[in-house]
């Protein structure tokens, strides 16, 4: 029988994955939006198991909303990357310096 | 794979897979409307999402792999000791088969669906209302952002077409009548 644990381990090994993949990949902005991804369905499945094993039907109504969430995040983050590639040919983050800071 | 690819392609159809195998826990867990959603919506939308403007901007790749080597060590030390840290806290110790036992299996004519429709409609409504909203945010925050104006193309001025008024198209002519020709 599978323990709660064994969920939990997978979720933050996937969290862990996609944190990593942050780090390695700092220059591509799509890499960095498909880790935000992983990262959120690490939390998702962090939530489906407690659901399932507590019992609790909420749980599965917060993934539904994380879902919501990062559909249009996705949408946007996508439409903002089309526009910066537009601008300027390139999607490196590094180059993203116009805005003196 | 989906982080440590060199090809964004790849890396967005390792997702994919990802995906699918998060789908199938799911199912595992009895949360099987999720699971389909998760299928329908990630996979189907955001994914096939990503891979339009992977295949529709050629960047080039070379110098977004640059540092890639040099981060490697660190990235994999911090990722590790954060698993290790992770494990230690949600590992079998507290979350074993002891302390949380497995729940009994629903039985078969059990509907995911309807419990949590029965929850989302009633309960979580106003979230549920809001959530609508953000949506709708999206789309238009995507048409609004990737949206422009191409010089070449010809558009239709509605206000324009609309005060249009008679004088501006037709000439009222007036002339003599034209005698009739004799016949020959």
């Amino acid at each position: 029988m599978i323990a709660l644990s064994d969920f939990l381990i997978l979720g933050a090994i996937l969290f862990c994955i996609s944190m990593a993949g942050i780090f390695l990949n700092r220059r591509n902005v799509i890499i960095i939006l498909m880790s935000i991804e992983l990262m959120l369905l690490a939390v998702n499945m962090n939530f489906v198991a407690f659901s399932h094993y507590l019992g609790d039907t909420a749980g599965q109504i917060f993934v539904f909303f994380i879902l919501t969430v990062a559909a249009a995040e996705a949408a946007i983050g996508l439409a903002i990357l089309v526009l910066l590639f537009r601008n300027r040919r390139t999607i490196n983050v590094s180059n993203m310096d116009t805005l003196k800071g | 794979m989906v982080v440590l690819v060199r090809n964004p392609v790849h890396a967005v159809l390792f997702l994919v897979l990802a995906f699918f195998t998060s789908a199938g826990i799911w199912i595992l867990l009895e949360a099987e409307f999720l699971a389909i959603v998760l299928v329908l919506v990630y996979v189907g939308a955001v994914m096939v999402l990503f891979l339009f403007v992977v295949m529709m901007l050629d960047f080039n790749l070379t110098p977004l792999r640059a540092g890639f080597v040099r981060y490697l060590p660190a990235g994999a030390l911090v990722a590790a000791i954060v698993l290790i840290e992770m494990t230690l806290v949600v590992g079998p110790k507290h979350f074993g088969m002891d302390n949380i036992a497995a729940p009994i299996r629903h039985a078969a004519d059990y509907s995911n669906t309807r419990e949590l429709g029965s929850i989302l409609y009633t309960i979580y409504v106003y979230p549920f209302e809001i959530a609508a909203v953000i949506l709708l945010l999206a789309i238009v925050a995507a048409i609004a952002l990737t949206m422009r104006k191409r010089p070449q193309t010809k558009y239709q001025n509605p206000a324009q077409q609309v005060m249009i008024r008679r004088e501006d198209r037709i000439r009222v002519v007036k002339m003599q009548a034209e005698k009739k020709h004799r016949d020959e």
